[in-house]
């Protein structure tokens, strides 16, 4: 996974309450064998409308959005993260998330950050027309206009996102550790570290 | 540490600890993984996006079975038949093609070592005792059969073990299910776990590890071992063991992934080491009487729904338990039956013979045996058998038991999972009840509306001869136990 100290660009000044997984992803996307392409879908039926904010121009690429309380809500599908990932978003700010949804953000390596709904409403205006800067190491939610909030991040978390580890790269910190299961495998039961033979 | 004894679950628990971690989690070595194609694209596309390799492509095995359908898969002018359904198609493509780019052996659509995951593994001699087994998929349990400790997992675990061939785990609880006594003549394996699953519940293995152990299960052969482990799930176990002996060792011998040589002496020495030593203790022991075993259907949408075929729909007020009660009503009126119905009055219209939990050789025997020299009944719409792989059909078709089925009028097919969960095109009309030898009877799990009886495949071949769930004993000669 690809290390996060900050997040910086343009966001999609979004604002909606409740947003469930069904919004960001519906289910009918859910047979997919891939995860890439899931952006295309997302927002699917917001994006029937032509006034938008995910297909206006002036925010294509923005790989943050602003949105309102209990982001992510509904069902534990992982392919809302997905979906957003797809989108190139790598950063949610809003009052709250459905813990569900920030797991599975983590986990693929997208930030969320609660922030007081009046941070959200001055945020939305600052996206009208100017980026804004999420600095992890720092903590901090800053804008061209000396705004600046600071907002909380679990640990653990924290040091994962900076890092780059996802729960594949947490288990390979314990390489050499595997390593010598393997070598002491390979040696006093060589027909289970055998297989089908079929090495790399 | 050896001196303290220990279940064969913990035997094998501790050979494979990596590392402990403060709050219990253990890091596990995985020895064997199982691949097929519905949860797997995922977890290969998601190493693709993170630069990752399997780690272990020698210790991964690939097969597709889910989606594949069972009617000829090449025509007659050798060209692969195409898939229609474009969801089962994507993922059967996805799988042939990340197989290849990842270094993973694949048995194909078309190969004669294709075949159900849970078939294929022991079959292999991939699967083998005193090894971690994981596979995308519930039944993966199965291969406790040989003495494995196997269980399922999820995508995301699947890309879990693909890049580091490790999970991180928690120790389960161990449940002793001691049976005593031997079977009747006429009742088999099947019978025994469906019995089993009626007497525990299918929360009665929940968090526990099963080990299987009386005499029974000594003298059970390999695949009937299988059968039972299979089923361990719908105990609510999330694996169930029966320690390896002389016979697991026969059946293992020259197995194309067994080992040879002086490997295989080393191996069997070690086996020999995996059962429950003397004095080691189980958090929970439950105790059956084999002779109490007669041949066992089902009449609900649980797999604890069973009842002896001698019996009668039972009353949903006749359980003490107020949501039991709801969930019997529930079922009743889903599978159309009323309370004191005769089992043995109640006609079928469906007869799958098949699935993980029974479509190996010996399954296809007992059927064949029973159905030898005679047709199906007239109330039979649809009846078919789906070998196991392509290596127990070639086998079926050496003894002549394909002739047997369709000589009786029923369609012998070729292998994957099929109407066991009907995600090919292999589904029980809505409506229409089914004899069938899979090891799940929810609602709609062989297709919208259709009602499964579970059974062995000889009560399933009786069915089929007779039109209605039969004891299959009345058709072989053999003497019911007395009730
Ligand atoms: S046969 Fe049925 S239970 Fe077995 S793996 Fe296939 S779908 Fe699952």
């Amino acid at each position: 996974m690809e290390k996060v100290s900050t997040v910086e660009g343009r966001a999609y000044p979004f604002g909606m309450k409740n947003v469930d997984t069904d919004i960001i992803i519906p289910a009918h996307f859910l047979k997919t064998v891939t995860r890439e392409g899931l952006g295309a879908g997302a927002f699917e039926a917001l994006r029937k409308n032509p006034d938008n904010v995910f297909d206006n121009p002036a925010y294509a690429g923005s790989p943050i959005i602003v949105a309102g309380d209990n982001f992510g809500c509904g069902s534990s599908r992982e392919h809302a993260a997905w979906a957003l990932l797809d989108m190139g978003v790598k950063a949610v700010i809003a009052p709250s998330f459905s813990d569900i949804f920030s797991g599975n953000a983590f986990k693929n390596g997208i930030v969320t950050v609660a922030l007081p709904q009046d941070a959200i409403d001055r945020l939305m205006e600052v996206a009208e027309t100017d980026p804004i800067t999420i600095d992890l190491e720092a903590q901090t939610v800053t804008t061209p206009f000396q705004d600046r909030w600071t907002f909380e991040i679990d640990p653990f978390r924290k040091y994962c996102l900076t890092e780059g580890l996802d729960e594949v790269g947490l288990t390979l910190q314990s390489d050499s550790a595997i390593r010598a299961y393997e070598t002491r495998q390979r040696d006093e039961q060589p027909w289970l570290a055998s297989g089908t033979g079929l090495a790399a | 540490m050896s001196s303290i004894p220990r279940t064969l679950y913990e035997k094998i628990w501790d050979a494979h600890v990596i590392e402990q971690r403060d709050d219990g989690t253990c890091l596990i070595f995985i020895d064997r993984h199982l691949v097929h194609e519905v949860t797997s694209p995922q977890a290969f596309e998601a190493l693709r996006m993170a630069g990752r390799k399997v780690r272990r492509p020698e210790l991964t095995l690939a097969v597709p079975d889910h989606n594949l359908p069972t009617t000829p898969r090449v025509d007659a002018a050798g060209n692969r038949v195409p898939i229609a359904d474009e969801q089962s198609r994507g993922q059967l493509e996805a799988l042939e093609r990340n197989a290849p780019e990842f270094g993973v052996q694949y048995f194909g659509a078309t190969a004669a070592q294709q075949g159900i995951v849970h078939v294929v593994g022991p079959e292999q001699g991939f699967s083998l005792p005193g090894a971690t087994i994981v596979c995308g998929d519930s039944h993966t349990a199965c291969h406790g059969g040989i003495g494995a400790l196997a269980f399922g997992i999820g995508t995301s675990e699947v890309e879990h073990v693909l890049a580091t061939q490790t999970l991180q785990l928690r120790k389960s609880k161990t449940m002793e299910v001691r049976v005593e006594g031997d079977l009747g003549p006429g009742v088999t394996s099947k019978d025994l776990i469906m019995h089993i699953i009626g007497t525990i519940g299918t929360a009665g293995g929940t968090g526990h590890v099963i080990e299987y152990r009386g005499k029974v299960f000594e003298d059970m052969s390999v695949e009937g071992r299988l059968t039972v482990c299979n089923m361990s799930i719908e105990g609510g176990a999330r694996a169930g063991l029966i320690a390896p002996d002389e016979t697991t060792f026969r059946y293992l011998k020259g197995r194309p992934y067994a080992p040879k040589g002086a490997d295989w002496d080393k191996a069997v020495a070690y086996w020999n080491t995996l059962h429950t030593d003397d004095g080691a203790t189980f958090d929970k022991s439950v105790t059956i009487n084999a002779a109490e075993v007669e041949p066992t259907v089902t009449w609900g949408t649980s797999p604890e729904d069973t009842v002896a075929i001698g019996g009668v729909v039972p009353d949903p007020m006749s359980f003490a338990d107020p949501s039991k009660q709801r969930a019997a009503q529930a079922s009743l009126d889903y599978m159309g039956l009323t309370p004191g119905m005769r089992m043995d009055e109640i006609e079928v219209q469906n007869i799958f013979i098949g699935s993980c939990t029974n479509s190996r050789i010996e399954d296809l025997r007992a059927a064949a045996e029973v159905l030898k020299g005679r047709t199906i009944h007239p109330n039979i719409k649809w009846g078919i058998i789906v070998p196991g792989s392509g290596l127990v059909k070639m086998q079926a078709e050496a003894e002549g038991l394909d002739k047997v089925f369709t000589d009786a009028g029923l369609e012998w097919r070729e292998p994957g999972c099929s109407a066991c969960l009907g995600m090919n095109p292999d589904k029980v009309p809505a409506g229409e009840r089914s004899a069938s030898t899979s090891n799940r009877n929810f609602v709609g799990r062989q297709g919208p509306g259709a009602r499964t009886h579970l059974v062995s495949p000889a009560m399933a071949a009786a069915a089929a001869v007779t039109g209605r769930l039969t004891d299959v004993r009345k058709l072989t000669n053999e003497e019911p136990a007395l009730a």
